[in-house]
């Protein structure tokens, strides 16, 4: 009787020591998804996702892991590939909360993905942000998802003021992908500003293709024909080098102008000469960047061998804003929803982020409020501050 | 300019456009075509065909530009180039007749076809894989020169891709036509029963036949790559669906259909684009194509014989 009474002591404490254990060891890791066009349509975005995650894991690591509450975690990231599609991305998602328990996602990047995606993680109530996704689609209505960079309405804008006081001209011409999201809003938006200020039908072309399309020729043709100034084409850096070229084999010879998906290492890579001297709206401009976004660039050059575009700054901002807000969420209890919800009260808090790419502040949909930089692409190729343009 | 005479140079314009696009068409889609003669399916593999065979010339002129600029005149380059790639190519055709369809001789056509589609994408992943998914710029072969003549734009490049396509389907239809071997060919297509038994084995006329169609499209795609100097492992899908739509349009099995077919795709699709807002293009160019294949089932130039067809 005794040594059953002993028996049952030891055995119960054993248990209790083990799933002491077991609980510290579920307690001491925090996940982070990183939801990534690795391959498909726009895979250097991905790679630029992927390298400003592992460098800011990087950091971590040297500092011996994320303080949270007086508590050093360890930090994973689950990196998935989301092949540039938009099921896939939800694939993604579905897979990064449901099985993986991430605290918090960072991307998709493009609105293609990020709006489909932003619904899921809503859902299952996780936060999430989105680095580079304009699309005010992505966070509308939708109180866990956020993004780390300005919206397509302001953007369109900002470029049609910009052409016209940077040139003076009256009529412009668009083309835009009609299959996609970003530059389908992108596209509507601009017209709507530039008609606002010059007047009903100063879109003399306004024309478009499909996704995968190689020959504009037709588009150009109509828009080298419709007397148009300036041409502004939202479109990713595969699809910039092929348009500018065909228009200028047709004749165009006025400027081409672009949004934020021109920024991408290599579309000067791909474009060569034929874009040097172009404009595009951004997120920030490598050349002549100061303080820690020149800190941010060196680095990133030093280990990876070029010029970080605005995805991967972005990128960056986007998870130190998580990692702030993890650490402002104050305790981690180790049930997952909690923490969650914590994280994303947190980061609703946060006010006057300082980012590389800006300071920040949320709305209540979870748009951060900052300023958008007008790019110009030198003579080098390399892509130089133009001018700045705030709300 | 006078209006009229504006509208007559736009025109023009989009007729250049369309030769253009037409070209890539109509030699894409002859692959089809033979394939479908020879051995009655139609080889699905054939637009990653195009898409292996661009990379092989991306390689070979990039590697050629490297070691021969400045010892031999670009034409000199351009040709080399088209030559080594049309042969390394033609080996992909060969391999994928030996190692996809020999095997299926016998089993159900549907079988047959859709290892066509596992092939296209075995090739995709494997440039995927080898390359990365970055993209390529495909290096300029010759120097671009743009012409303006009247009101209308021409680049050299444009008329050299319009005429080598145009040189390449007649030296087509001389080899078909004229030779031994295409002569066997026609034969198969005419009676793929009774021809074996005259001694012209279907394991030689039908990897020859995928041979010479993958050697036309990494021709195809090295101009593709003057035109269009963006390479990517996806580029084949679209480009090849659309060459197959042509096949059919072209009617089944009939070479000198499918390249015609392929010339009237690129008018359609062009030509939609410059009269209706470009968004609806390829609503109505299909909605075209399906009005005339409704009244013409068997395509332009189909035969009667193919329509008793296995698949």
């Amino acid at each position: 009787m005794r040594k059953i009474a002993v028996l049952t002591v030891v055995a119960f404490s054993v248990a209790m020591f083990f799933s002491s254990l077991a609980f510290a060891a579920r307690k001491t890791i925090i996940k982070i998804g990183i939801n990534a066009p690795l391959t498909g349509d726009i895979p250097k975005v991905g790679e630029g996702t992927k390298y400003a995650a592992q460098m800011w894991l990087e950091d971590i690591e040297k500092a011996g892991g994320l303080e949270v509450g007086g508590k050093k975690y360890d930090v994973e990231l689950v990196i998935e590939d989301n092949e540039s599609k938009a099921e896939s991305a939800v694939k993604a998602n579905t897979k990064m909360i449901s099985q993986d328990d991430v605290l918090a996602i960072i991307g998709p990047q493009s609105s293609k993905q990020a709006v489909p995606a932003g619904e899921v993680a809503n859902k299952y109530k996780t936060v999430m942000i989105s680095p580079w996704s304009t699309n005010p689609d992505t966070t509308l209505d939708r109180p866990y998802v956020f993004r780390g960079c300005f919206l397509d309405p302001f953007q369109g804008p900002v470029v049609a003021n910009f052409i016209t006081d940077e040139f003076g001209f009256t009529k412009a011409a668009v083309l835009y992908d009609v299959a996609s999201d970003y530059p389908k809003g992108l596209a509507e938006v601009f017209k709507d500003a530039w008609e606002a200020k010059h007047g009903e039908g100063s879109v003399v072309a306004y024309e478009s293709f499909t996704t995968k399309d190689t020959d504009f020729s037709s588009q150009l043709t109509k828009i080298v024909k419709s007397g148009a100034q300036v041409l502004f084409t939202p479109q990713y850096y595969n699809e910039v080098p092929l348009i500018v070229r065909q228009a200028k084999d047709l004749g165009w010879e006025g400027p081409i102008v672009g949004s934020d998906s021109w920024g991408s290492a290599e579309l000067v890579e791909l474009c060569g000469e034929a874009c040097h001297g172009l404009f595009f709206s951004s997120h920030y401009a490598a050349a002549g960047a100061k303080g820690d976004t020149k800190a941010f660039i060196d680095r990133y050059e030093k280990t990876y061998g070029y010029t970080p575009d605005d995805v991967a700054a972005l990128t960056w901002d986007s998870l130190q804003l998580a990692q702030q807000a993890i650490q402002d969420a104050g305790k981690l209890t180790g049930r997952i929803e909690k923490d969650r919800e914590a994280v994303r009260d947190a980061l609703t808090r946060i006010e006057n982020f300082d980012g590389i790419t800006g300071k920040m502040t949320f709305t209540e949909e979870g748009d951060p409020i900052k300023c958008a930089v007008i790019v110009k692409i030198n003579n080098q190729g390399e892509f130089e501050f133009y001018s700045s343009s705030c709300p | 300019m006078e209006p009229l005479i504006e509208y007559f140079y736009y025109i023009l314009q989009n007729i250049i456009n369309a030769l253009q696009r037409g070209s890539f068409y109509a030699v894409i889609s002859i692959g089809y075509s033979m394939v479908y003669g020879v051995l009655m399916l139609f080889n699905f593999a054939h637009g990653d065909i195009f898409m292996v065979g661009t990379y092989i010339g991306f390689g070979i002129a990039t590697v050629f530009l490297a070691v021969l600029t400045g010892l031999v005149p670009p034409p000199v380059i351009f040709l080399a180039t088209v030559v080594v790639t049309m042969f390394l190519a033609s080996w992909i055709g060969v391999f994928v007749e030996v190692a996809g369809y020999r095997p299926l001789r016998q089993a159900p056509r549907a079988s047959a076809a859709i290892t066509g589609l596992m092939i296209g994408i075995i090739f995709e992943t494997t440039i995927l894989i080898m390359l990365g998914a970055k993209r390529l710029s495909f290096p300029p072969l010759m120097e671009k020169v743009n012409y303006h003549i009247g009101g209308i734009y021409i680049t050299n490049v444009k008329a050299m891709i319009i005429i080598i396509s145009l040189l390449l389907m007649l030296g087509l239809h001389a080899f078909i036509q004229k030779t031994k071997w295409g002569m066997a060919m026609r034969a198969m297509s005419y009676d793929f029963l009774a021809v074996p038994l005259m001694g012209v084995s279907i394991n030689i006329i039908a990897p020859l036949t995928f041979a010479v169609g993958a050697g036309l499209a990494s021709v195809a795609g090295i101009l593709y790559g003057q035109a269009y100097p963006i390479l990517d492992p996806y580029m084949g899908v679209l480009l090849g669906w659309k060459a197959f739509v042509a096949a059919i349009l072209g009617g089944r099995g009939s070479i000198k259909g499918a390249a015609l077919a392929g010339y009237l795709l690129g008018f359609i699709e062009i030509f939609v684009a410059t009269v209706f807002p470009s968004t609806l293009r390829d609503f109505i160019a299909y909605s075209i194509i399906l009005i005339i294949l409704t009244f013409r089932p068997r395509g332009f130039f189909g035969m009667e014989h193919s329509t008793k067809l296995r698949l």
